[in-house]
């Protein structure tokens, strides 16, 4: 029973929203817009995350959003929140501006780790889905918590894989097959952690709907030649899951016949 | 009247508009949001939006991202 998936066929919804890409990128930290604007062609990603913040008031400020492909779904963050009510009012801000009931809601817990505040999150998203949002939340890799950011009526949740900006790869493996087997109805999107492509290929085996990334392609030499490997990377770790991996035993089992083999 | 726009005093002129004070500090308004003592007004309300004395006005835009910054703004 042999099934070829075609990636096209194999969509990946978040609310009443379609993607083909399973990879969702940011725009900060690169070096030139040129370079960003190369990166997200080549990462074939169709959302991309932008910030809020003031507008500067002393000059003209261009509007950064005219570098972005504008058939780019915008996934506005409440990235630099510390506390719900801040984060609700920046989710607010950026639907007003946009006209998109999308929120990433992320609120920091602490500078050094900037790890979420899950308490604060839950209750941020909680006002938030009530308001009609549809809310996408970052949070520490805990099953109980996905549970309760589901049951408040998140239609996704984004458990980190390590800090944020870190490239340290996928430090939770078990937590996130967990989260998978226990929730095999939900999108969980994997924000946070990966440095490499082999990163998201893991990602994606341990059976997440998506993986967001940002540094990992910003920082790398050559941005657009990670962001296609970012890609390529999702799609082998999808199709892997997909697949279903062989059971991992202890010692050899011979591929070819041990019959006939000439003595 | 003093507002404080952003963080930052500024001094305009009474019974100022929310639209005025777009207009007056040279932002283009599509793709921004504004905060008036910490309240959303909807852009289709900024000309009827009389501003008053000491009234804290946050203008917001959007700047590349995809991660938290490390301190807060």
């Amino acid at each position: 029973m042999s099934t070829v998936v075609s990636a096209k066929s194999d969509r990946f919804e978040v609310g009443d929203r379609t993607f083909t890409s399973r990879l969702i990128i940011g725009t900060g930290k690169y070096r030139t817009y040129d370079e960003m604007k190369a990166a997200h062609r080549a990462s074939g990603a169709e959302m991309v995350t932008v910030a809020v913040r003031r507008v500067p008031l002393d000059r003209s400020a261009e509007s950064f959003l005219d570098h972005l492909d504008p058939a780019m779904q915008l996934l506005p963050n409440t990235a630099g929140c510390y506390t719900a009510e801040e984060a609700i009012r920046t989710a607010r801000l950026a639907r007003e501006a946009l006209q998109t009931d999308l929120i990433k809601l992320e609120v920091i817990g602490d500078q050094t780790t900037l790890f979420p505040d899950n308490e604060q999150t839950l209750e941020a998203a909680r006002v938030l889905v009530q308001e009609g949002f549809t809310v996408l939340p970052y949070f520490t890799d805990d099953l109980i918590m996905a549970k309760k950011l589901l049951d408040v009526g998140c239609p996704a949740v984004m458990p980190l894989a390590a800090p944020i900006g870190s490239g340290l790869g996928i430090q939770n493996p078990a937590n996130l097959r967990i989260m998978r087997e226990q929730l095999p109805e939900a999108t969980i999107i994997v924000d946070a952690g990966v440095g490499t492509a082999s990163d998201a290929a893991i990602a994606m085996e341990l059976g997440a709907d998506a993986v967001l990334m940002n540094t990992a392609i910003a920082e790398a030499q050559d941005a657009a030649k990670m962001a296609q490997a970012m890609k390529l990377a999702i799609e082998a770790g999808r199709f892997a899951y997909l697949a279903g991996r062989m059971s991992k035993r202890l010692y050899a089992s011979a591929s070819s016949p041990l019959t006939g083999v000439v003595r | 009247m003093n507002l404080r726009i952003n963080g930052e005093d500024r001094e305009v002129v009474d019974n100022l508009s929310l639209k005025e004070l777009v207009t007056q500090l040279d932002l283009t308004p599509e793709r921004i949001a504004i905060q008036l003592n910490q309240n959303v007004v909807r852009r289709a309300d900024w000309p009827s939006t009389v501003l008053k004395e000491n009234d804290q006005v946050e203008v917001v835009h959007f700047v590349g991202g995809g991660e938290p910054v490390s301190s807060r703004q």
